[in-house]
């Protein structure tokens, strides 16, 4: 990672952490993603737990990295820990965000899908769960077109592979991995 | 796409399929979650799929890891929902912090920094086209096709070219059009 910042931690600066996730999770609506400008507020500016590069650079390295995007508030975390000390805190780090961020969105998850399956009959429930069907798919298409905006202006050759990536997924049964390779190898000789 | 369906075996199951979904999502696991879940192992049909997701979005936290736990707390309860939620988290967490600490050599790599644009254009697509694919999730919403596609589409010119927030969104489409569906569903009884 860009140049270590080292910082103190005392035992209260670690539970504030916690205090900090646990907190954002039960705002973390449409993703853990939405909470990213309170957290930049509060790690880099207020704190200065994180370096400016250290966090875009965990946001960066989650998204092209496998695994669901949320597991940037673990290189959040590690980060934070490495500049307290080493390898040891950076793991307390991780292990203290993760849960933060995890432990109230996923416990209120599990409890309300229990109890939306056991009266999955209700009126009110078939209504909740068909009336917002095809509002979270074009949410989801709405997703997918902000994250192909990023591509700098003029720079048609990147909304051309959006295009073909999603034809391609969309109407056959190719293997993602083959696209998402094509478009590492198309990117490292510089063709898009 | 067989008609059947079928359930994972046990938590271990699970715990496997979700690693292995996840180690393929580069750049979003929905498509993938979509694609091993509902057309090959058929564990949720189309429209069971859409509902889960309605519920894994509307619920804070992130949506794919909601996502799973749900699916593994429908088969196997409190164990289920945590073997799948370990399966998309452990392995990919060490994953990621490996590339952390690699990071610091190749960050300024303009092959590397290349490849990573190359990477975001073509998961961009595989989001748009898992919405796409989840159209067929409508085929018998009680709205009909007429009020999904204006529900849909107003989503869209919201979020995407309108920039409007996310609540406001859910509040101003999501409430009507829930009302709706709950005023038909009593109609037809």
């Amino acid at each position: 990672m860009e140049a270590t910042t080292l910082i103190t931690l005392q035992w209260s600066d670690w539970w504030q952490l916690f205090q900090h996730f646990i907190g954002l999770s039960m705002l973390s609506v449409g993703g853990a993603i939405s909470t990213l400008p309170e957290m930049h507020r509060f790690l880099v500016e207020q704190h200065h737990w994180l370096s400016e590069a250290q966090f875009t650079a965990s946001v960066a390295i989650a998204q092209a990295a496998p695994g669901p995007n949320v597991l940037f508030i673990a290189l959040l975390g590690w980060n934070i820990g490495v500049n307290a000390g080493g390898y040891l805190t950076g793991m307390l780090g991780v292990l203290i965000c993760m849960f933060g961020i995890l432990l109230p969105s996923t416990s209120l998850t599990y409890l309300a899908a229990g109890w939306l399956g056991r009266n999955a009959g209700m009126p009110a429930v078939r209504a909740f769960k068909q009336g917002l069907a095809p509002i979270v798919i074009a949410l989801l298409i709405a997703t997918g077109w902000i994250m192909a905006s990023a591509h700098p202006a003029g720079e048609w050759h990147l909304w051309l592979v959006t295009m073909v990536a999603s034809i391609l997924i969309w109407r056959t049964r190719i293997h993602m991995l083959w696209l998402i390779f094509a478009g590492a190898l198309l990117g490292w000789f510089g063709f898009i | 796409m067989s008609a059947q369906h079928s359930s994972p075996r046990s938590p271990l199951d699970l715990f496997v399929s979700f690693t292995l979904i996840a180690l393929q999502g580069f750049g979003g696991v929905l498509a993938i979650v979509q694609r091993e879940i509902v057309e090959k192992k058929c564990w949720l049909t189309p429209e069971e799929f859409v509902e889960e997701w309605a519920v894994a979005q509307i619920m804070p936290g992130p949506n794919v890891v909601n996502l799973s736990l749900m699916i593994g707390a429908r088969h196997f309860g409190l164990r289920g929902a945590l073997a799948a939620l370990a399966g998309m988290l452990v392995l990919p967490l060490l994953i990621v912090l490996l590339l952390g600490i690699l990071y610091t050599e190749f960050a300024h790599h303009p092959g590397v920094v290349g490849a990573m644009r190359g990477m975001g254009a073509v998961a961009a697509g595989l989001i748009i086209a898992t919405g796409l694919k989840m159209f067929a999730g409508l085929a018998h919403n009680p709205l009909g096709k007429a009020l999904s596609g204006f529900f849909g589409v107003a989503c869209f010119a919201g979020i995407a070219l309108f920039h409007v927030s996310l609540p406001i969104v859910l509040l101003g489409l999501g409430l009507p059009a829930c009302i709706l569906v709950y005023r038909k569903l009593r109609l037809s009884r």
